[in-house]
């Protein structure tokens, strides 16, 4: 495969990245697609967009997130000089907002009455509510019933905002079929709803308008890491869900070919079976939720449920960009387990006083990985992008604590 | 080239009346019964006949369609099998147009090319694939005409005037027209807005128009074939086969003949 001149050009007018992306939908939704597009097109150049967009990110989320040098971390690894992108620290929790930002102000723009989203671990979810709220207008989760469940602090959450949840029992309960139910819901209320996406996956141009309001996470980053170290980092990491953080956290980055780039997929229970989320590494191009990309499927193209110990992670598909990143080389991709994103997450706890999200865990652990390996000037950013408050329940209960006990007296 | 489909309507028309179209899931609730289903069918008074292609993510089906391809899949429905079907099927029936239903993930894994050629041997006349829009027509819709095999499109109620020659364009056999904003099994179809739909599209197209999503009545048969080309009925049958499965999901005694009766009361509303 060539190289292209560039890497940030893409998509193409078709949503194509190489072989990547496009606009697989039913006829139903194709006007409103098109109709987006050509809102976003038009959004997209306009100053006044954009100052409103900086203005709440800055008032409301707390952008810019601060570039935190993780010290204690670093000298625990003994290698690279690792810093956080700490998106963690934005309202809700997670990166989710700029996103959500994005879109409403995009959704008011197009004149929409009615919100809806898909959500897997709930942080989407909250977001999406929580803009809602900012604006008056009301809105509708889909959430699949396994999440709801697993879930349970951004349910409560949610409906605190004033959104409403729908538990979808279809498929398997989770979030890809979430998906399936928000399309529905679309293509039957195609008049006054905006369908507010929470990845960089999706029928075009949804990919790259949402890796467009992520990439305030790269932009920051890089300007943060000039001013701080005068030069580019060596290396990015973050974990990959759908892959918004990332792609948000890599965008900028793409020409400067000296930077390394690292995506960490959820890897599981190891990739030998199928209780992974690792799509680009355990996975085959195909075609799911208006797009092509790397997807986990069985031989007849029937889609294979993901599983990650984050709710966050375990979508069986991913952004169309990231698919065309690794085909051409320019992303490596790897994953991390279940229990190497436990592990991380304590490490990260305690030795820098802030409790990740499961998600970033991931990244964490690869991060806890070749960090020992690498020179003491190697620069690496990694994207914290959430807070684990969401995900304490989860990670007690594989630690075997029990909550009602919580001075730990009959446990460890 | 004149096809299966092309001939039915030719002949439906100097009847004088509209076909009626009915849709089943195959492989639902096992093959061995959906066979016998799909066998029936003709004399049943299907016109022509929808063969839904199980996906795991009908993003476009309503709840009875959904249910009827985890029903198939876990009875270990293929593709590769519902062709065998339909060359069964063939096997008796030389005349009946069938066209398959579906998704594109499962058509893209099997390979475009090697599909077209195992669907045209196995005796397909058409396609209806949810997911691929004109704007995707390099995908299958191109390869599909250019092996003579009917690629049927749907129209839906967002499809404007500026759009309708592009979503003209390409297509053979039929034009489907999607008669709600909604997904299979919702809302009813409301008559005058069908029938104000069929005008504007007959102004674009000389094909035949059929109409489907939401009819789910003898009368409603009628009257959409009173202003459309065909009538189609999905969900509605497929309840029948849910609602004659023991705990187990198993098929009832009875259960084929069920269903075929179903369907012919509601054929007789083009009759
Ligand atoms: C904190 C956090 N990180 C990452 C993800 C994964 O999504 P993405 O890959 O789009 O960033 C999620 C999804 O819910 C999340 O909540």
């Amino acid at each position: 495969m060539s190289t292209p001149n560039s890497f940030k050009t893409g998509p193409d007018e078709r949503g194509l990245f190489g072989i990547f992306g496009g606009r697989f939908v039913a006829e139903t939704l194709m006007p409103l697609i098109l109709d987006l597009e050509r809102e976003w097109g038009a959004a997209k150049p306009d100053p006044a967009f954009w100052e409103e967009f900086n203005m709440l990110a800055r008032d409301y989320v707390g952008r810019p997130s601060p570039l935190y040098l993780a010290e204690r971390l670093t000298e625990e690894l003994g290698g690279a000089k690792i810093y956080f992108k700490r998106d963690e620290l934005n309202h809700t929790g997670a990166h989710k907002i700029n996103n959500c930002l994005g879109q409403i102000l995009l959704a008011r723009r197009m004149g929409k009455t009615r919100i809806i989203a898909e959500t897997g671990a709930g942080q989407h979810g909250v977001a999406t509510a929580t803009v809602c709220a900012l604006f008056g207008l009301p809105c509708t989760v889909y959430m699949g019933a396994t999440d709801v469940e697993r879930q349970a602090p951004n349910v409560f959450r949610m409906r605190l905002l004033g959104a409403e949840i729908v538990p979808v029992t279809s498929g398997s309960g989770t979030l890809k079929d979430a998906m399936n139910e928000a399309l529905r819901d679309w293509v039957t209320n195609v008049e006054d709803t905006f369908y507010i996406i929470g990845t960089a996956a999706g029928p075009h141009p949804y990919p790259a308008m949402v890796r467009d309001f992520q990439s305030v996470i790269g932009t920051e980053a890089k300007e943060q890491i000039m001013e701080r170290e005068g030069r580019l980092p060596d290396s990015l990491v973050a974990c990959i869900g759908g892959g918004s953080n990332a792609l948000g956290l890599f965008h900028p980055f793409l020409d400067d070919t000296d930077v390394r780039i690292i995506g960490v997929e959820a890897g599981g229970l190891g990739l030998d079976g199928e209780d992974h989320a690792a799509s680009l590494t355990g996975g085959l191009p195909g075609v799911l939720h208006g797009n092509r990309t790397y997807l986990l499927q069985d031989p007849d193209g029937q889609i294979i449920e993901g599983h990650s110990i984050s709710a966050g992670l375990d979508y069986p598909g991913i952004g169309p960009e990231h698919s065309w990143l690794r085909d051409i080389g320019r992303v490596e991709y790897v994953y991390a387990k279940d229990d190497e994103a436990l592990e991380a997450f304590q490490l990260c706890c305690r030795t820098e006083g802030i409790i990740p999200a499961l998600e970033p865990a991931h990244a964490l652990a690869h991060v806890a990985k070749i960090a020992p390996e690498l020179p003491k000037d190697h620069i690496m950013i990694m994207n914290m992008c959430g807070r684990g408050d969401k995900d304490i329940f989860t990670v007690a209960k594989h630690l075997g604590f029990d909550m009602s006990d919580v001075m730990g007296e009959t446990t460890q | 080239m004149t096809t299966r489909i092309d001939n039915k309507f030719a002949q439906l028309k100097t009847e004088g009346r509209a076909a009626f179209v009915s849709y089943i899931m195959s492989g639902d609730p096992d093959m061995d019964t959906s066979l016998a289903i799909l066998k029936g069918l003709p004399s049943a008074g299907a016109d022509i006949i929808e063969l839904g292609m199980c996906f795991t993510d009908p993003m476009a089906d309503g709840v009875a369609i959904q249910l009827a391809a985890q029903r198939a899949l876990k009875s270990g429905q293929t593709l590769p099998k519902t062709l065998e079907m339909v060359q069964e099927f063939r096997k008796d029936d030389a005349d009946t147009p069938l066209i398959l239903m579906g998704y594109y993930n499962p058509i893209y894994i099997f390979g475009v090319d090697r599909f077209l050629a195992a669907a045209k041997a196995a005796g397909v006349d058409g396609l209806i694939v949810v997911d691929l829009p004109p704007e995707e027509d390099d995908e299958l819709c191109i390869p599909a005409n250019k092996v003579g095999m009917n690629f049927i499109r749907l129209a839906t109620p967002t499809t404007d005037e500026a759009r309708l020659p592009a979503v003209l364009s390409n297509t053979s056999g039929f034009v489907y027209y999607v008669s709600i904003t909604g997904i299979t099994g919702a809302a009813s179809a409301n008559q005058k807005n069908v029938e104000d739909a069929v005008a504007r599209l007959k102004r674009f197209t000389d094909l035949p128009i059929a109409v489907g999503f939401g009819i789910n009545t003898p009368e409603q048969v009628r009257d959409i074939g009173s202003v459309a080309d065909a009538s189609v009925v999905g969900s509605a049958i497929v309840r029948q086969i849910e609602n004659n499965l023991d705990e187990a999901g198993r098929p009832k005694p009875g259960l084929v003949d069920a269903v075929l009766n179903f369907t012919k009361t509601l054929s007789q509303g083009v009759r």
